[in-house]
C-alpha cells in the first residue's frame, strides 16, 4: 500500500466513527446507555428496533418519507428531462436568464420559505399530504436535475438526433427509444441526487405535514422531545434512515464520479 | 545523443504470462543508431506504443535491457533518461503561455534563464510559432497545440531521442502534410535520433530513413521505404505497405518451382526455404494484362487517376493489377503476366527466395 | 451550434410552472409581509421599509450575520483544501475506488436532523464516544452545552464530517478526467509533484472546484437543521446562525414582518455573494 492512501483511510475512519457510535447505541438498552460508557453493546438488544417496527407512528414515518421522496424524484426527473433537452439543444428567448434563475432557487434558504409554504399549501388544500412535500422539494431539486441532465445531454452529439430524424423517428419516439437509453447513466445520477436531497431535508417536510404525511425525521424530533431521553430508540431510528440512502448509492456507485464531473457552471 | 540498444526485450501486461500470446512484446532485439530518423509502423495493437513507453521509461519491461550507448537504463525513470516524447493528443499546460510551455522542460532542469530564452526563441522560430509566444496555450488550435507539444520535445538540445506517438492523429488532413514536412526538416536541423510511431504508411515512409515494421509484438522487417516496398520480408509487410497491398497467392512447390493453380510461375531466384504453407507474393504494380498467361475474369476496374486498378478473379483467388491505358470491362476474360524479378515465394509467411545476381 | 427554436419554451414550461409556483408565490408572500405590521386576526398595516431599516440596524442581525460568515468562512477554509488533498491521494482505479466513493458519500445521505442527533450522541460528555474520549481519556474538559468554543468546534467538525465528501467527489471527478498522457508528459518534462499539481491537476479541477465552492457556500449559508439539532443555537446565542435566528423570529416569536424583511435581506446576501464568487472564479476563462 502506498503511504498516500493513509489519507483517505483516516478520512473514512473519521466518517465511520460517528456512524458506528449511532449503530452501537441502537443495540444498547436504555439502562446501559445511561449507566456509563461502553465501547461495544454489553447486552446486545433488538428492543429498540422492535419498538419501531411495532409502533405505527414510527414505521409510518418511514413509509411517508419514502412515498414523498419517490414522488418528488419522479416529478423532478420527468419535468427536468424535456427542459434539460431544450437547454442543451436549442437557443430561445431568455434561455440563459431562465437557467440562471432556476439555479438561484437552489440558493434560497429553506427557512425563508417555511412559513409562506405552510400558508400556500394550506390555501390550496394540500397541507399534510405527501404531494405537498414532494412539490415543495421540487423548489431545489428541479433546478439541480435540469443542471445535471443538461451536462449529460450536452455530451451527446447532436448528430444522434439528426440521424434519428433522417431515419424517420418522430420526436417522442426518438426521445424515449434512442435518447433516453443513451443518457441513462445521467438519469440515474440525477434521480440519485433528487432522492438524496429530498430524503435529507427536514425543515420543509416538517412544516408541511402534521399527522398523515409526517416524515420519519419529524417523528424523530418530536419523539426525542416528548419521550425524554430515549437515546437507544432515537439511535435505532437514525440507523434505519441511513439504509435507504446506502441502498440507492450502491446502485449508482459506478456513475457517481462521472455524474459530478458533468455539471456545468 | 546516444545509440539505443534493446536487448532481448519482452513485455507482458499480465503478472504471470504463461504462453507467447500473453506477451505484448515478444523478443525484441534492435539498435537505434544515433541521429537516425526511424518510423515504427504497424497496425493498432501490434505493440509499438508499448515499445515506445519502454524506451521512454514509462513502462519497465518484463524481461530484457535497454542501453543508451553502454549505460543500462532499464530501471531509470523517464526524467533521468533525457528523452522527449510527443503524444497522440496534444499535451499542453493550459494555464501557461506558449513561451512558458516551451520553457517548462528547461526550467524544471534548472537551466539558466538566458539559455532558456535562447532555446525557446530558436525552437519557436523553427516551428513558426514566434508570434504566439505570449498567448495562453489553452486558446490555440489543435494543430498549434500539437506544435507546442513537439516544441517541448525539441527544446532541450541534449536529448538522447525524441519519440512521436502518432502525433498527427488529431490534426486536420490538410495540415498533416505541413507538420510532417516540418518534422522532417527539424530532424535535419536538430540532428537528434527520432522515432516516429504510426499506423499510417504514408507518414512512416515520408518521415523515416529506416522503417521498423511490427506485427503481433515482433519486429517483422527493418529497412528503407524502398526495400519495404520492393522486397517485403514477410507477407504482412507486403500486404500492409502499398495500396493496394501485395497479392498473396496460395501455391504449390514441387520440383524446385512454384505452381499457382497448376500453372508454373517464374520466381526471382532459387527457393531457400520450404514450410508448411507456401505463397507467391507479387505487387499489383508488377502484374500486367497480356495476351497469354494465367486466365482470369475481371471483377472490377477502377480509374484512380494516372492508373487503373483492375481486380480479377482466378477461380476464387482475387488478384489486383495496376495498369495503364485502356480499362477492361467487368466480366472480360484477360491473361495475367507477373514480372519474374519481382515475384517471390513466401514460406509460412517469410520470404523464401533469393534474388538472382 | 444550437439552433434557435422558440418552441423549446414548451419543453421548459412544466419546470417553469412548478418552480414558479414554489418560488414566486412564497416570495411575494414574504415581500408582502415585509412591508406590513400585523397584530394577528389577519389585520395588516402598511409599514413601508421600516422593517428593513430596523433589521439592518439591529445588533442581533449583525451578530447572526457575523456568526454566519465566520461559520461559512471556516468550513470553506477547511473543507476545500481537505477535499482536494483527499481526492489527490485516492486510488484512481481498482477495487477500492467504488468502496471509497460509497463510504464517502454516506454522510451526505443521512437526514440532516439525524446528522445533528448522531453528533449529539457522539459528543455527549460521559456516554458519547468522542465526549468520553476527550474528557476521560485525554482529560480535556469538553461540554458543548456549556462552552461556546466547544460548541463552535463541534458544529464545524460536524459540517466537515458531513460535507467534505462533496468536495472530494467533485475534485475526484475532475482528476479522473485527466488523460494519462498529461502525467507521462510531465514526467518526461521533469516536472516536480508540485508542478504537476499546479499546472495540470489544479487547472483541470477548476470547473468542479467552482461548483464545489458555490454549493458549499450556498448550503452552509442556508444551514439550519444540523446545528439546530446539535446545539439549538446555544449555549446562549453562540451558535445561532442566520437561519436559526430567522426561524426563531418567525415561528418562535411570530414577528412576521421583521422575519420577512430579514428573509429578503438574507436571500439577497446569498445571491450577491454567490454571484461574486461565480464572477471571480470564472473571470479568467475568456482571457
Amino acid at each position: 500500500m502506498k503511504p498516500r492512501y493513509l489519507i483517505p483511510l483516516f478520512y473514512i475512519l473519521f466518517l465511520l466513527l460517528p456512524i458506528y457510535w449511532l449503530v452501537a447505541m441502537s443495540f444498547k438498552t436504555t439502562n446501559e446507555i445511561l449507566s456509563g460508557f461502553s465501547l461495544f453493546p454489553q447486552t446486545f438488544t433488538l428492543e429498540n428496533y422492535a419498538a419501531i417496527f411495532t409502533d405505527p407512528t414510527w414505521y409510518w414515518g418511514y413509509i411517508n418519507s419514502i412515498l414523498y421522496v419517490s414522488i418528488n424524484t419522479v416529478i423532478s426527473v420527468a419535468v427536468a428531462l424535456p427542459a434539460a433537452y431544450a437547454f442543451s439543444r436549442y437557443r430561445f428567448l431568455g434561455d440563459k436568464h431562465l437557467f440562471f434563475w432556476l439555479l438561484t432557487n437552489r440558493m434560497a434558504p429553506a427557512a425563508v420559505f417555511a412559513l409562506p409554504f405552510f400558508q400556500l399549501y394550506s390555501a390550496v388544500g394540500l397541507f399534510d399530504t405527501h404531494l405537498a412535500v414532494a412539490l415543495a422539494h421540487c423548489l431545489f431539486n428541479i433546478p439541480l436535475a435540469v443542471w445535471i441532465l443538461e451536462g449529460f445531454m450536452g455530451g451527446v452529439p447532436k448528430e444522434l438526433d439528426e440521424t434519428a430524424y433522417v431515419d424517420g423517428y418522430s420526436f417522442p419516439r426518438f426521445f424515449v427509444q434512442i435518447f433516453l437509453p443513451t443518457i441513462k447513466a445521467g438519469v440515474g445520477v440525477t434521480a440519485f441526487f433528487c432522492f438524496m436531497f429530498s430524503w435529507v431535508e427536514l425543515l420543509l417536510a416538517k412544516t408541511l405535514t402534521a399527522v398523515e404525511a409526517k416524515p420519519i425525521a419529524a417523528v424523530m424530533t418530536r419523539t426525542a422531545s416528548s419521550a425524554g431521553y430515549e437515546l437507544g430508540l432515537l439511535a435505532a431510528a437514525g440507523t434505519l434512515t441511513i439504509i435507504p440512502g446506502a441502498i440507492v448509492i450502491y446502485f449508482v456507485r459506478n456513475y457517481i464520479a462521472k455524474g459530478f464531473a458533468l455539471g456545468r457552471v | 545523443m546516444a545509440r539505443i540498444t534493446l536487448q532481448n526485450l519482452r513485455h507482458s501486461y499480465l503478472p504471470n504470462p504463461s504462453g507467447p500470446d500473453d506477451y505484448a512484446l515478444k523478443e525484441i532485439d534492435h539498435v537505434w543508431e544515433d541521429g537516425g530518423a526511424y518510423a515504427l509502423l504497424g497496425p493498432s495493437g501490434c505493440g509499438k506504443s508499448t515499445l515506445l513507453n519502454i524506451i521512454s521509461g514509462l513502462l519497465v519491461p518484463s524481461e530484457g535491457k535497454i542501453l543508451f550507448d553502454d549505460r543500462d537504463m532499464t530501471a531509470l525513470p523517464p526524467d533521468k533518461r533525457n528523452i522527449a516524447q510527443v503524444f497522440q493528443f496534444p499535451v499542453i499546460y493550459d494555464t501557461m503561455s506558449v513561451y512558458d510551455n516551451l520553457a517548462f522542460p528547461l526550467r524544471n532542469r534548472g537551466r539558466d534563464e538566458k539559455i532558456v530564452r535562447e532555446r525557446v526563441t530558436a525552437i519557436a522560430e523553427m516551428l513558426e510559432v514566434t508570434s504566439m509566444l505570449d498567448t495562453r496555450a489553452a486558446n490555440l488550435s489543435p494543430d498549434n497545440k500539437q506544435k507546442i507539444s513537439m516544441g517541448r520535445g525539441l527544446v532541450r538540445n541534449d536529448v538522447n531521442v525524441v519519440m512521436f506517438d502518432e502525433p498527427l492523429t488529431v490534426i486536420d488532413p490538410h495540415l498533416k502534410w505541413k507538420l510532417r514536412s516540418k518534422l522532417k526538416e527539424l530532424h535535419q536541423r536538430v540532428n537528434a535520433t527520432m522515432i516516429y510511431v504510426t499506423h499510417d504508411q504514408t507518414e512512416a515512409l515520408t518521415f523515416a530513413d529506416q522503417v521498423v515494421v511490427m506485427d503481433l509484438g515482433v519486429i517483422v522487417q527493418i529497412g528503407t521505404p524502398v526495400e519495404l516496398f520492393e522486397r517485403p520480408a514477410h507477407t504482412f509487410v507486403g500486404h500492409f505497405i502499398g495500396s493496394p497491398g501485395m497479392n498473396i497467392l496460395p501455391c504449390e512447390v514441387r520440383d524446385g518451382g512454384a505452381f499457382f493453380r497448376g500453372q508454373p510461375v517464374t520466381l526471382e531466384g532459387p527457393i531457400t526455404k520450404i514450410g508448411t504453407r507456401a505463397e507467391i507474393g507479387v505487387r499489383p504494380e508488377f502484374v500486367s494484362l497480356a495476351d497469354s498467361g494465367i486466365e482470369a475474369v475481371v471483377r472490377k476496374a477502377s480509374d484512380i487517376g494516372r492508373h487503373n486498378v483492375v481486380e480479377v478473379m482466378v477461380g476464387d483467388t482475387r488478384i489486383a493489377a495496376v495498369t495503364e491505358g485502356d480499362r477492361p470491362a467487368k466480366g472480360d476474360t484477360v491473361h495475367l503476366q507477373f514480372r519474374p524479378d519481382q515475384t517471390r515465394l513466401y514460406a509460412d509467411g517469410w520470404l523464401a527466395t533469393e534474388a538472382r545476381g | 451550434m444550437k439552433t434557435v427554436n422558440q418552441k423549446a419554451w414548451f419543453f421548459v414550461l412544466p419546470v417553469l410552472v412548478l418552480v414558479a409556483f414554489n418560488a414566486l408565490i412564497p416570495i411575494m408572500t414574504v415581500v408582502n409581509y415585509s412591508v406590513q405590521e400585523t397584530f394577528g386576526d389577519n389585520l395588516f398595516f402598511w409599514q413601508g421599509l421600516d422593517w428593513f431599516q430596523q433589521i439592518l440596524q439591529s445588533d442581533r442581525f449583525h451578530a447572526a450575520l457575523g456568526r454566519q460568515f465566520l461559520f461559512t468562512g471556516l468550513i470553506l477554509a477547511i473543507e476545500i483544501p481537505l477535499g482536494i488533498i483527499i481526492a489527490l491521494s485516492m486510488p484512481r482505479k481498482g477495487f477500492w475506488v467504488p468502496v471509497c466513493l460509497v463510504t464517502m458519500a454516506l454522510p451526505m445521505l443521512i437526514p440532516w436532523n439525524v446528522v445533528g442527533s448522531m453528533w449529539n450522541i457522539f459528543t455527549l460528555p460521559d456516554i458519547g464516544l468522542l465526549g468520553y474520549f476527550l474528557n476521560h481519556t485525554l482529560g480535556i474538559p469538553y461540554d458543548m452545552t456549556q462552552n461556546p468554543v466547544a460548541a463552535w468546534i463541534t458544529v464545524i467538525v460536524m459540517d466537515v464530517w458531513h460535507w467534505t465528501s462533496l468536495v472530494v467527489l467533485l475534485c475526484y471527478a475532475g482528476l479522473v478526467s485527466i488523460p494519462d498522457a498529461y502525467y507521462q508528459a510531465a514526467k518526461i518534462d521533469g516536472a516536480s509533484n508540485w508542478s504537476v499539481f499546479r499546472y495540470i491537476q489544479l487547472p483541470k479541477m477548476k470547473t468542479v472546484l467552482t461548483i464545489a465552492v458555490l454549493l458549499r457556500f450556498m448550503d452552509s449559508f442556508n444551514i439550519y437543521t444540523e446545528p439546530f439539532t446539535l446545539t439549538g443555537g446555544g449555549p446562549g446565542n453562540s451558535t445561532t446562525l442566520l437561519s436559526i435566528d430567522l426561524v426563531k423570529i418567525a415561528l418562535g416569536q411570530f414577528d412576521l414582518g421583521p422575519a420577512a424583511a430579514m428573509s429578503l435581506i438574507y436571500f439577497a446576501i446569498t445571491l450577491l455573494v454567490s454571484w461574486v464568487f461565480y464572477t471571480l472564479m470564472t473571470k479568467n476563462d475568456n482571457t
